[in-house]
């Protein structure tokens, strides 16, 4: 039980938060900022179809935030982390199911009501 | 009626003295109830987000966001609020190294950027207002400064936090209670930046487009 979620080799604490190194955060910095000046350069610069942009938006959006997750919060699924890793699969499929659902059912609702048609 | 309480077999080991790896234990509890928390939180940001989408182009009367988003703007935002995670990670290496004087450097100066990214928010809700688009003016306005603003709030407790903790870190130095609330803040500071990235990337150029 004490070995649960708490200390490292080195006998730090962080309930599965571990430290970085200074290449680490530079790494993830750059990264972030490229990350952002796609989609922003894409819509200020006016390039592409709607469509793409909100793909590249999208995608890039994911990218950053994997990024930081690994890069600025550390997260790498070792089993030391097991139970911050799982905890966060859940809380994504629950956000994925709040939002994906919330859209669907409004845009149906929107649909029987005939509003706009 | 009387309960007799028979006290449970010990487990091997067990003095019942608290000892030194049950106070480590303590402090890694601390910091992953707190990623609960933040896990939490993420389903509150959730609910926002999707009472945004729902009602993004309910504008009414109001002006429309393509009409008074400016991305140069929210761009030197994403600046300030990347720049701020990015501080705050280099204050959490020296708190590890027990480098007192630049945690303390880069604390300040992920509190100053902060404070700018809070001035700007601010700043820009003060001018959206004066220009028609207020949190009652429509549907979509309501949902917009919902979001942004519970986003706004969160960078505010955070910075009061940070005040606090520079008290603390001045009057006791690192110690282990210390260190732990650091790590936490650490989390709630990074946990911002990344709902960042959904706001500017859903709300602004999303709502440009």
């Amino acid at each position: 039980m004490a070995q649960l979620h708490s200390v490292d080799e080195t006998g730090h604490l962080h309930g599965g938060a571990a430290h970085g190194s200074v290449r680490e955060y530079l790494v993830g910095l750059l990264l972030s900022v490229v990350l952002t000046a796609i989609p922003f350069g894409m819509v200020m610069g006016g390039f592409g179809s709607e469509g793409l942009a909100i793909t590249l938006i999208l995608l890039c959006a994911i990218a950053q935030v994997m990024v930081q997750l690994i890069f600025f919060l550390h997260m790498n699924g070792s089993s030391q982390q097991s139970w911050n890793t799982a905890s966060a699969a859940f809380v994504v499929v629950l956000v994925g199911i709040l939002i994906v659902g919330s859209i669907w059912i409004m845009q149906h609702l929107n649909h029987n009501m005939l509003l706009g048609h | 009626m009387s309960f007799d309480y028979v006290a449970p077999p010990a487990a091997p080991g067990y003095t019942g003295f608290a000892e030194k790896e049950h106070h480590h234990d303590q402090g890694g509890d601390t910091v992953f109830g707190f990623w609960i928390y933040i896990l939490s939180d993420c389903i509150l940001f959730a609910t926002l987000f999707a009472t945004f989408a729902v009602l993004r182009n309910n504008f009414v009367d109001a002006p429309t966001a393509a009409e008074l988003f400016e991305l140069d703007y929210v761009l030197a935002e994403t600046a300030l609020l990347l720049l701020s995670s990015f501080t705050f990670g280099m204050a959490m290496l020296c708190a590890t190294h027990r480098k007192m004087r630049g945690l303390f450097q880069w604390l300040g100066l992920t509190f100053l950027l902060g404070a700018g990214f809070l001035a700007m928010e601010i700043n820009e809700f003060v001018h959206f207002t004066h220009e028609g688009a207020s949190p009652w003016s429509a549907g979509a306005w309501s949902a917009f400064y919902g979001l942004v603003g519970t986003h706004g709030l969160h960078v505010f407790a955070g910075m009061l936090w940070m005040m606090v903790l520079w008290l603390q870190l001045r009057r006791d130095g690192l110690t282990e209670n210390n260190e732990v609330r650091l790590m936490c803040l650490s989390l709630f500071w990074h946990f911002l930046d990344i709902i960042w990235i959904c706001v500017f990337s859903v709300v602004y150029l999303m709502g440009v487009l």
